[in-house]
């Protein structure tokens, strides 16, 4: 056998037609499952796809990179789960488009952040982090609260994710722009009522940066933190639930 | 291409080693095979591999994965872990679980469980706001002081750490300072010049003076805090209002911010910690937090 190779590396386009069958086969092996990936994503409630103002909360936290410093992601292991809760479930982050499990804790986990603390809290601490937690090494993102929405292109950006697979509504989409200002500014003219009834009355209708004036990008990514790890209510849910026989109301 | 001769054999003549027929600079290669103790390892990895698949889930399927004999899940190891842990702990956490907060008052060595237990809590989850130490911070209160805003038994706390205020809770705390000035294009209920009457007139609760901004305040008081705050602002904590006769200030007792509170109001937010954590959890910080030196 060994012998063989030599003929074949001494011959280029032998050699090259062998290499593209041995690549090929890797690659099948590993993309291939990809589209099966609903196979891995386990049936739960709960779960449903960011309000305009939360992707844009989540667009800001990836431009800032939180999610190099920061993972969303609790592992089944024992302490972890002792110190941020539940595993994270793959359907969980089953519309985070690109996902940011991150891969590094320079700063804490922050996949059940959501509930955790104030929205004074995030304020202050995304000010000025040593002010709350004095031996943080964080940066400070005050600048955010200076910050007002720009042109954000919510309605498209909603229609992208559609496109992947998000089940966003037509009216989801349509009054994007709305929902968008009817989270975070309460006060203002816009009734939030649509907005909750397109994704459930669980979602947080307030004035998250405590500046009911205008929308700033700290509203959007305090209502995106506000919101993580809070869709599934883990008093119900049932992980053997998967293997046991589906009934066909479940989907 | 044409028939090919025989490959040129070049031996290295130093070493007796056929060469690749590579060469550079004058440098040849070398063709050594492989070592074979190298080469049977490389075979033993691939039988582990194949063995490894039987027994651990591996491949992709079209409906899921392979789940191997062993039927090894990452969850049943962590119920086992966790099992295991709750199996060591139940001496100490079933007599706790048991105890009433009187009881285990009573008992120096399940308090001192309780006690530790709870201060990891804390440090996790409660010390972002209220300070390692619990010694708070402009917003959030104090835990070493006997100021309780919602009562200080550990019956008491226990309760506001499930419920929270102004939380997402059903039965949180919800009574919030409302804003007396004018807000958002509202009118107020007071007017400015009565704002900084009834500032002052509280800035001064501690030590009564005798002025005629002290005078007017008072009967602003009277009018429109008394039934929260109490007669002379001794505080309700049924309504979690504040006492306002101390030294003790939750967002400070200047004028200026006085008047900052009166105007806007506030409603200062803590989370529900009930579906957060276990009960045994809140129970223990409840402890810990009765034992931080306020504790009623």
């Amino acid at each position: 056998m060994l012998e063989k190779h030599k003929k074949l590396e001494r011959n280029s386009m032998l050699l090259l037609i062998f290499t593209v069958i041995a690549v090929s086969i890797g690659g099948i092996i590993e993309i291939l499952p990809l589209f099966r990936m609903q196979t891995t994503i386990e049936p739960v409630k709960g779960v449903r796809p960011y309000t305009p103002l939360e992707l844009m909360g989540q667009e800001i936290y990836i431009r800032e990179g939180c999610n190099t410093c920061h993972s969303q992601q609790i592992r089944p292991l024992r302490d972890e789960q002792q110190r941020y809760g539940h595993y994270s479930l793959a359907a969980e982050s089953m519309y985070d488009h690109p996902f940011v499990w991150g891969s590094k804790r320079t700063g804490p986990d922050l996949a059940r952040v959501g509930g955790k603390y104030s929205d004074e809290w995030h304020v202050a601490h995304l000010k000025n982090p040593r002010a709350v937690v004095p031996e943080s090494i964080m940066p400070s993102y005050a600048f955010l609260a200076e910050k007002p929405y720009g042109d954000w292109r919510i309605k498209k950006r909603l229609k992208v994710l559609q496109s992947l697979g998000v089940p966003y509504t037509q009216a989801m989409i349509d009054e994007a722009q709305n929902d968008y200002e009817a989270q975070a500014n309460p006060n203002a003219l816009i009734d939030p009522s649509g907005l909750q009834e397109r994704y459930g009355d669980k979602v947080a209708v307030r004035d998250f940066d405590g500046n009911p004036d205008e929308i700033t990008e700290m509203d959007a990514l305090i209502a995106y933190l506000q919101k993580l790890g809070t869709d599934v209510d883990f008093s119900t849910y049932d992980p053997d639930y998967a293997l046991k026989p589906k009934t066909g109301a479940a989907k | 291409m044409s028939d090919a001769p025989e490959p040129h054999r070049d031996i290295d003549a130093h070493s007796g080693v056929e060469t690749t027929g590579h060469e550079w600079d004058g440098l040849k290669e070398l063709n050594n095979p492989a070592p074979r103790w190298w080469l049977i390892v490389w075979m033993l990895t691939i039988v582990w591999a194949i063995g490894y698949w039987v027994v651990y889930p591996s491949w992709p399927t079209l409906s899921g994965h392979t789940k191997g004999i062993a039927g090894w899940t990452q969850y049943d190891k962590l119920k086992h872990e966790q099992a295991e842990i709750t199996q060591r702990q139940s001496g100490w956490l079933g007599k706790f679980h048991k105890a009433s907060f009187a009881e285990i008052k009573q008992d120096p060595v399940l308090f001192e469980f309780a006690r530790a237990g709870g201060e990891v809590v804390f440090k996790e989850n409660c010390a972002a706001c209220h300070g390692a130490g619990g010694e708070g911070r402009r917003g959030y209160p104090n835990l070493n002081d006997d100021d309780w805003l919602f009562g200080g038994t550990a019956e008491d706390i226990y309760n506001t750490i499930n419920v929270g205020s102004h939380s997402t809770h059903p039965n949180t705390h919800a009574v919030a300072m409302p804003a007396f000035g004018a807000v958002m294009g509202r009118e107020g209920m007071l007017t400015p010049a009565q704002i900084d009457d009834v500032a002052t007139y509280v800035s001064y609760l501690r030590q009564p003076v005798a002025s005629a901004a002290f005078t007017r305040g008072q009967a602003v008081f009277q009018q429109n805090c008394v039934s929260c705050h109490g007669e002379g602002g001794i505080g309700n904590r049924q309504m979690g209002a504040p006492r306002l006769n101390d030294a003790i200030w939750l967002y400070g007792g200047d004028k200026a911010t006085l008047v900052q509170t009166i105007t806007k109001g506030r409603a200062g937010v803590m989370p529900s910690w009930q579906s957060r954590m276990s009960d045994d959890s809140r129970r223990q910080v409840a402890i810990y937090v009765h034992s931080l030196g306020g504790g009623e």
